[in-house]
């Protein structure tokens, strides 16, 4: 893969957001991710096909059929393949996937694969309905008003159960604070402009209130509102020949899982994401590593508890360790295995569908060297760049590993 | 008859004003609550929108749908509990338009008055007219056979001549709320000697199901709230008078404006408090309010001079601060009115000369936005006035002479026995006037 590209993350927390103007709409989005990727490979004849993941554009925007908005990006990308894939907020790794399988088959040596959403069009408490897409319908009318938040408030609330309530919160606290430091380091993220002096003090004032939002959560250990998209190449050699591009500005794809789990049940524990476990492991033993030589991890934490769990379910905490972990500074910029280093869902921000974009941007920035203020240092026994993106609770997940190429 | 049942049939009277819309609003979310609770199921709950025009009603409407999509919005969590069984409604969005559909089917605006002979509980937010008050109390209670409870809005008019007159014996009380009401915490809880005591234990009830802050006023014109304020506004009135004798009188009122703003930290100076409320509202009030009180004259020539020169203040049916004393733009003070010239003085052509004359704040000065939040009042304004103490500036002495004398202000509420205590003074000044401390303190002594 080579040639990322993030728009900003446009919502609460930047400073030109303001919720009453008009904004821009998909099309600018898209439009702004793709030319961004055209121009670092030499224009838009290079590529052969365009995949736009998204989650909920049809209500979020009243617009289906994204595929059609390559040729708006450049007409050269017009009466080439274009297509757009959904899985929620798996939507985004699923347009990896997508590009992925075309090389692999050989039908394509260069696919251009974006990911966008738009969400600051309807208030929280509509988006919430929409959102809840990602879930069982039929599980709707019996579920929280803020649906998603509702659902991973559950698993914390067992998780507080379980292991402790300081003990995870103390956790969550150091997942959120982290999140924000890394944000503050990339111009791009929601949360760049965010100057709080003392992160911590703030998360410990909002104590959750079932009453006006979920039992077990406050906003802060959410992830952002956010209007984004992410663009990356995801190309064969020959393809990056083509399009000129050396291979130190590339990252090689050392091994991909995409894994799905019964949408119509529950999760089987509540306190183990047992997909992301599994793709994890499975996108692992193709590219023939273990965690020990990953040096940096982007992981889907649409809530600090999705984090902790994630930290568990990659087998870098034992089950109920995890807060522990994080707690300790382990997933720190500078800590044993630095996660979500230009802030995750809750820093960055999570425009659903862009997010397993913004993801592969983000570990080809940093393997490459190009990740700026938020660039960390990868010592040579661990080259390996993981992330992982969900869609639901646990439903859609893709894995991805990648090594400097 | 139990609270929910004497909520089921009730009206607003002036239902299309400033206050009565609120008071409608609060009203309508609190019948509509009740009327979802199961064992309400089934029972019809009115409220009677009772106005002079159509036209101003339509506009309530608008206004109240509106206003009950935003409460919808906030409360979601609690609506999904309240439509539980409800199997056609399963995203929020559902739920909110349902609710506000059932907010607003039990709302009946109307210009008949008749429809209230019916009530068993009234709302009045008529204009501050005694007599129409006492007019249209005395129509409805000779033709409703219910003997219905009289909640009266008035600012100024003391509850027991309303009662008398009207001939309502015991069912009527002052409640009265703060503008607007939806927003406003603060509401004065008026009995006469007769209020019954059940009458008076729904109103509390009431109170408590709005989230309200309740503070028992004794029965005298102006109750607290307009004791403290009319009072307070006159001095100020006096203050800009005395210092126009060396000042050209647009400097006066600025200065006295902004020692009453940011030397004693209140969220306006005492001008633009009275541009808020309105020109002519203070005028009336303090017109209402001077008969009873035999050791003062509440009067000021210079509001009636104002008038006189159609300059009234007051808000725009948006919201918006209408000019006044003060002239604004997009919520900044940008000019005061001259009398003597009969136009407005850009503030820019003096303000800086003002400020060298009024001198610097204390050190320890906190604006208040961030002073109001204070918990321990007297450990920051204890030191902040005695800081004050020690300059002898001009905005040093105007302050603490101002401050002294609203302390007097509310000491002289108490001896008057129109409150009960110094706490429920200081509630309302903090609370429907958002000061930041209590008038009555000992930092002036
Ligand atoms: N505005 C305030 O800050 C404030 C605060 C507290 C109390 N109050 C009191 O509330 C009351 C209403 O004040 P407001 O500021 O809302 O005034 P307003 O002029 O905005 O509203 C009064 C409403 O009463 C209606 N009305 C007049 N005569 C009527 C009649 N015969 N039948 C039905 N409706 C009639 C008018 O059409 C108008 O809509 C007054 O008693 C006032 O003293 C006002």
């Amino acid at each position: 893969m080579t040639a990322g590209y993030n728009t900003i993350s446009m919502g609460t927390g930047r400073k030109e957001f303001n919720p009453k103007k008009e904004r821009p709409g998909l099309d600018h989005y898209i439009k702004d991710a793709g030319q961004g990727v055209l121009k670092q490979i030499g224009g838009a004849d290079k590529i052969d096909e365009s995949v736009i993941g998204n989650f909920m554009s049809a209500r979020f925007n009243k617009q289906a059929h994204l595929g059609g908005f390559a040729g708006a990006i450049d007409p050269k990308l017009e009466f080439k393949p274009s297509l757009s894939v959904e899985g929620a907020c798996g939507s985004g790794g699923l347009s990896l996937i997508t590009g992925i399988r075309s090389v692999l088959a050989e039908t394509a040596d260069t696919v251009l694969s974006i990911g966008v959403e738009v969400q600051n069009t309807v208030k929280a408490i509509y988006g919430a309905d929409i959102l809840a897409g990602a879930g069982w319908f039929d599980k709707r009318k019996h579920g929280h008003a803020y649906f998603f938040p509702g659902q991973f408030s559950d698993r914390a609330g067992v998780y507080y159960e379980k292991y402790g309530h300081e003990y995870a919160r103390n956790g969550m606290r150091r997942w959120f604070v982290n999140a924000i430091e890394n944000a503050r380091l990339d111009p791009t993220a929601q949360e760049y402009h965010n100057s709080t002096p003392d992160l911590a003090v703030l998360y410990d004032k909002m104590t959750p209130n079932g009453k006006a939002f979920v039992d077990h959560l406050n906003v802060l250990d959410c992830s952002k509102v956010s209007d984004g998209a992410s663009g990356i190449v995801v190309a064969s050699e020959e393809g990056l020949q083509r399009m000129g591009i050396d291979k130190k500005d590339a990252v090689e794809v050392a091994g991909w899982a995409q894994l799905t789990r019964n949408i119509t049940n529950d999760p089987p524990d509540p306190v183990e994401l047992t997909t992301i476990k599994a793709a994890a492991a499975k996108a692992m033993e193709m590219a023939g590593i273990t965690m020990d030589q990953v040096g940096t991890v982007e992981t889907h934490d649409c809530f600090s508890i999705a984090g902790i769990l994630a930290v568990e379910a990659l087998g870098l905490a034992a089950p109920g360790k995890g807060a522990e972990y994080v707690a300790e500074g382990n997933t720190a910029r500078n800590g044993k295995m630095p996660m979500n280093t230009t802030g995750g869902l809750i820093g960055w921000g999570h425009p659903t569908g862009g997010t397993g974009v913004h993801q592969a941007v983000t570990i080809w920035q940093q393997l490459t060297g190009k990740a700026g203020d938020a660039q960390i240092t990868l010592s040579d026994d661990r080259p390996y760049g993981l992330t992982i993106n969900m869609g639901g609770d646990d439903v859609t997940v893709v894995a991805i590993v990648y090594k400097r190429a | 008859m139990n609270y929910d049942e004497k909520l089921q049939h009730v009206s607003v009277l002036g239902a299309a004003g400033k206050m009565g819309s609120g008071i409608l609003l609060l009203t309508a979310v609190e019948m509509a609550d009740l009327s979802l609770k199961p064992e309400n199921k089934g029972k019809a709950f009115v409220l009677n929108a009772i106005d002079l025009s159509d036209q101003a009603l339509a506009g309530v409407v608008a206004y109240l749908r509106a206003q009950v999509v935003k409460i919808a919005e906030k409360k979601a969590v609690l609506l999904r509990q309240f439509y539980a069984d409800r199997n056609d409604l399963i995203e929020n969005y559902d739920i909110i338009e349902q609710y506000v559909n059932d907010v607003l089917a039990l709302v009946r605006p109307t210009t008949a008055m008749e429809v209230a002979y019916k009530s068993t509980l009234i709302f009045e937010a008529v204009s501050e007219n005694k007599d129409l008050k006492v007019k249209i109390f005395k129509q409805i209670d000779q033709n409703n056979p219910n003997k219905p409870w009289y909640f009266t809005n008035t600012s100024s008019v003391p509850i027991h001549m309303i009662e008398g007159e009207a001939g309502l014996d015991g069912r009527v009380l002052g409640f009265h709320f703060y503008n607007p009401p939806a927003v406003q915490r603060l509401v004065e809880l008026i009995v006469t000697e007769k209020t019954l005591p059940e009458v008076n234990q729904f109103a509390l009830d009431y109170a408590k199901a709005l989230g309200k802050v309740v503070v028992p006023s004794n029965d005298f014109a102006g109750f607290i709230g307009n004791g403290h304020f009319m009072r307070d506004a006159l001095y100020g009135i006096k203050l800009a008078e005395e210092l126009a004798k060396d000042h050209p009188f647009a400097e006066a009122v600025y200065m006295v404006n902004k020692v009453s703003q940011d030397f004693l930290v209140r969220p306006m100076g005492i001008f633009q408090l009275i541009d808020y409320v309105g020109i002519d509202v203070v005028q009336f009030i303090m017109k209402v309010m001077n008969p009873f009180l035999d050791d003062e004259d509440l009067h000021s020539d210079l509001l009636d001079k104002m008038m006189e020169m159609g300059v009234k203040g007051g808000q725009m049916s948006s919201g918006a601060q209408k000019d006044g004393f003060l002239k604004y733009e997009k919520g900044a003070v940008v000019a005061v009115f001259d009398t003597d010239q009969n136009e407005y003085s850009d503030v820019v052509n003096f303000a800086s000369a003002c400020e060298a004359a009024l001198g610097a704040l204390p050190n320890s000065f906190k604006p208040w936005k961030a002073a109001v939040r204070i918990k321990d009042k007297d450990s920051h304004f204890g030191p902040y006035f005695n800081d004050m103490k020690q300059m002898d500036s001009l905005g040093a002495q105007l302050a603490l002479g101002y401050g002294k004398n609203s302390d007097a202000i509310g000491r002289k509420l108490l001896t008057d026995k129109v409150a009960r205590s110094e706490q429920d003074v200081n509630t309302v000044m903090l609370t429907g006037f958002f000061h930041a401390f209590g008038p009555i303190n000992n930092y002036f002594a």
